[in-house]
């Protein structure tokens, strides 16, 4: 049976890369005794997949991962347990059963919301990091140069932004997630930096992946846990 | 939350931030409480090297079940963290939680290699201790040594408070005790160390003086008060199913060296090869019961998530219920996805067996350590490891599906010959040819691929070779140049490749590790020239560490290359690790005769290590 969990990352877990999470989440799910699937073959490895790879120094409330298991165990009871032996900095949100049918979580990503903070010490004077966004946004369009593994192509990022919101202190982003064209938040604010003709500092931003989405039968953007049920 | 001691902008830019945050799952957090004593653990390299070792483990596992300690790890940061520490004033940390270092009661060293001696000096430095202890004052840690090079302590003697003598199970708990006693009324820092060094297997360098001969050498090594004792017995653990062991090891979040459950089936070896320190210092071996060994495989692979466990000791195969305890591991770890790892075992029907049934027999490569490549040299060495029952293993393993054989080696060991050298080459020849005669040209999964693997040997305190003369770095790197053409004299040269260490390292842990007191100052130099990392061939220094010695007066060959009379008096004469020195003169002697001294389980040789009336000492006479 397939299960998909939701958690979130913070703390001091943002600095643990994507492969060093996978392997906690392997040991976790070993320590939690559930009953996990294995590969077969000589060196068989556990049936887990990740959604959305996430960068050393981001936050999230909304990573997922998808794994089967050999036997029925209910969600709330598989969440407990989970949850028991994370560390300070990963909590389980939610566990989920899949339908027969659902693509594997990394296959359906569609997008992504961020929300980007200023990062503490690194504030301006000179103006308020938000103010200007709408006016950025109001563009026709958002020409910006993508570089490629062999060359760069231009591209106009405003497609690829779904929505976003600007209030007082962050930005609110949802942009593209999906394998053509995964966009990441700071590209974003490259863009917008260079529109007010300035040029971002090292680690300036605080970015939280707040959710990560996929797309219903309708084409509408729905969360990666909508699309499971409670058992 | 725990609060980080390093900023988001510095764990951003270096290297494997995960080395630093502490965090990890099974790491012990306690609620920081006035009366409480804070220990913090040191392995004086890299996070990845240091949360390998088991020593640690053990001990932070030990402190830790103490209500009245908070023992807490940390490592040497990396070189990127170290310049950003010293450019930004920014002090060393423990890992758990997050304070300076400098902030704790104590700070213990393991000292597992010589080479790490110029990072003791980094991990002081960066948390503003005083590298001197002499230096020290009521408002320092206690810097505390322990671990194998202790053993020898004299050349790192002027860095270190106290040393631990032995296996650290046994007199923690009474160190601690005293510590507490002496800081309820006015604590004197000088006043406590000279009560520790009256606690069986603790010695305090600060308390004790050397004179010189004219040539260098020991004249007298005394203790300056008479309270003080004179000789330091080793501490053992006379009951090893009784003392504790770690169930919930740290799980570290980055691949570490040793990324896997490690259980120590037995602690010693009966074998009494005579290069080897290990072999000696773990005296007598004391076999863990099998029940114990049960209860935690299982336990500690529940509470780590690992998908491996190793079986760790001196000599595997010489484990008296190996055979049952393989198969109930192998029973267990089928269900568990678990992989096993069985690190020296010797090749022989047996563990061909076990192997076959835990590895991939295609994938994985056998290895083989004769140690020297003549019988005469094994002889002399005590490896009791004939050339017939090498090749019957390479057989049995050729038949069983393996095609990759390690050999390892050693060269510069005491009497060799160039005849000794070649035999490397020839005994490996000899092995290339037992595949071909025994594997059918349409069974060959390729050529048989075989490595020689030599290091350069060094003389270690508490062996028979403790007088021994150890070879000159050129002498070392002729005879690996003999030794690779001779190699590609031979028929399989194909099959073959020759690898070895540098000569150098070896040069200088061989002066660190038979050193004296005056030794500390050529490392203080040398670190304060840059030194540091040397285990690490791509920081190591060799002109910084001569540029030192020079500087200090001191020649490196007075403690390499020189043989030493039986009557010499060595700098670690005043330790004792229950083996008699008569025993290792005995064997000194016989080691010239080219005579082979048997194990303990064949014949008791009266080494000294009954003394402790335990293990295999005493169940035989029982």
């Amino acid at each position: 049976m397939k299960y998909r969990i939701k958690f979130s990352k913070y703390s001091s877990m943002v600095f643990i890369g994507h492969l060093d999470m996978m392997r906690y989440f392997q040991k976790a799910i070993r320590r939690a005794g559930l009953p996990i699937a294995y590969s077969t073959g000589f060196s068989p490895h556990q049936i887990l997949s990740f959604a959305a790879p996430l960068g050393v120094g981001l936050f999230s409330n909304g990573e997922y991962a998808d794994l089967e298991f050999t036997s029925e165990i209910k969600t709330a009871e598989c969440k407990k347990r989970l949850q028991e032996v994370m560390v300070e900095g990963v909590d389980i949100l939610s566990v989920k059963v899949l339908p027969k049918d659902a693509g594997n979580a990394m296959a359906s990503v569609a997008a992504a919301s961020y929300t980007v903070k200023i990062r503490k010490g690194h504030e301006r004077d000179d103006f308020s990091f938000t103010k200007e966004f709408d006016r950025f946004m109001s563009q026709n369009e958002i020409l910006i140069e993508k570089e490629t593994k062999k060359s760069s192509k231009v591209l106009n990022l405003k497609e690829f932004i779904f929505d976003y919101k600007a209030d007082a202190d962050s930005i609110y982003l949802l942009v593209d997630a999906s394998s053509s064209g995964n966009i990441k938040p700071g590209l974003v604010m490259e863009a917008y930096y260079q529109f007010l003709q300035k040029k971002p500092e090292a680690f300036e931003f605080v970015i939280t992946r707040e959710e990560t989405y996929t797309r219903d039968q309708n084409g509408q953007l729905i969360s990666l846990d909508a699309v499971g049920e409670d058992l | 939350m725990r609060k980080l001691a390093l900023n988001d902008e510095i764990l951003l830019t270096i290297e494997k931030p995960a080395r630093y945050i502490g965090g990890e799952v099974n790491s012990v957090m306690k609620e920081n409480k006035e009366e409480l004593i804070r220990f913090v653990m040191c392995f004086p390299d890299v996070y990845e090297i240091g949360m390998s070792h088991l020593g640690i483990q053990i001990l932070y596992d030990l402190l830790n079940s103490y209500e009245d300690v908070w023992c807490e790890r940390v490592y040497s940061p990396w070189m990127d963290l170290d310049a950003i520490m010293r450019k930004e004033q920014i002090p060393l940390f423990a890992l758990e939680s997050q304070d300076p270092v400098s902030d704790f009661d104590f700070i213990g060293i393991t000292l597992q290699y010589e080479m790490c001696y110029t990072n003791i000096l980094q991990v002081l430095d960066l948390s503003n201790i005083p590298i001197f202890a002499k230096e020290r004052t009521n408002e320092h840690p206690i810097v505390i040594g322990g671990g194998p090079c202790a053993y020898n302590p004299e050349p790192i003697a002027a860095f270190f408070d106290l040393f631990y003598i032995g296996e650290g199970e046994t007199q923690y708990r009474a160190l601690l005790d005293l510590y507490k006693n002496c800081q309820k009324d006015g604590y004197d820092r000088m006043d406590f160390l000279h009560k520790a060094a009256q606690i069986p297997g603790i010695y305090c360098p600060m308390l004790y003086d050397v004179t010189y001969h004219a040539d260098g050498t020991i004249k007298v090594f005394y203790p300056l008060y008479d309270d003080i004792p004179k000789t330091i017995m080793k501490e053992l653990v006379t009951d090893v199913n009784q003392v504790p062991y770690p169930k919930k090891p740290v799980v570290p979040f980055i691949k570490v060296t040793q990324d896997r459950v490690v259980l120590e089936i037995q602690r010693g070896c009966i074998r009494g090869c005579r290069f080897c320190q290990a072999g000696q210092l773990y005296r007598p071996v004391r076999e863990r019961s099998l029940d114990f060994l049960k209860e935690y495989a299982i336990e500690m692979l529940d509470n780590t998530g690992h998908e491996e466990i190793s079986l760790s000791s001196l000599s595997s195969s010489d484990y008296s219920n190996l055979s049952e305890f393989m198969d109930f591991l192998i029973e267990k770890c089928k269900d568990k996805h678990v992989n096993i790892s069985l690190p020296s075992l010797r090749i022989d029907a047996f563990s061909l067996d076990v192997m076959s049934k835990v590895q991939d027999v295609k994938k994985s490569s056998l290895t083989f350590a004769p140690e020297a490549g003549t019988q005469r040299m094994r002889n002399v060495i005590n490896k009791g490891l004939t050339e017939e029952v090498i090749l019957n293993g390479a057989r049995l393993a050729f038949e069983g599906g393996w095609n990759k054989v390690k050999l390892y080696f050693m060269l510069g060991l005491p009497t060799e010959t160039i005849a000794d050298v070649k035999g490397i080459a020839e005994l490996a020849n000899e092995v290339a040819k037992v595949y071909y005669e025994t594997v059918p040209k349409e069974k060959r999964n390729g050529k048989v691929q075989i490595t020689i693997s030599t290091s350069f040997f060094i003389p270690k305190p508490f062996t028979p070779f403790q007088w021994a003369p150890m070879g000159y770095a050129q002498e070392f790197l002729d005879k690996a140049h003999t030794l690779k053409d001779t190699v590609l004299e031979q028929l399989n040269k194909k099959s073959i490749r020759y690898i070895y260490h540098e000569a150098d390292v070896s040069v200088l842990e061989g002066a660190f590790a038979r050193g004296d007191r005056k030794i500390s100052d050529v490392i203080y130099k040398a670190y304060q020239k840059g030194c540091i990392y040397d285990a690490w061939s791509e920081f190591f220094k060799q002109e910084l560490w001569d540029e030192a010695f020079e500087e200090c007066g001191l020649n490196v060959d007075f403690y390499t290359t020189r043989e030493r009379s039986v009557d010499e008096v060595l700098p670690w004469d005043f330790i004792s690790c229950g083996v008699e020195k008569a025993f290792f003169i005995r064997e000194w002697e016989r080691a010239k005769a080219e005579t082979v001294t048997p194990n303990c389980k064949m014949q008791c040789q009266g080494c000294g290590a009954a003394r402790f009336k335990t293990g295999i000492c005493f169940d035989k006479k029982n």
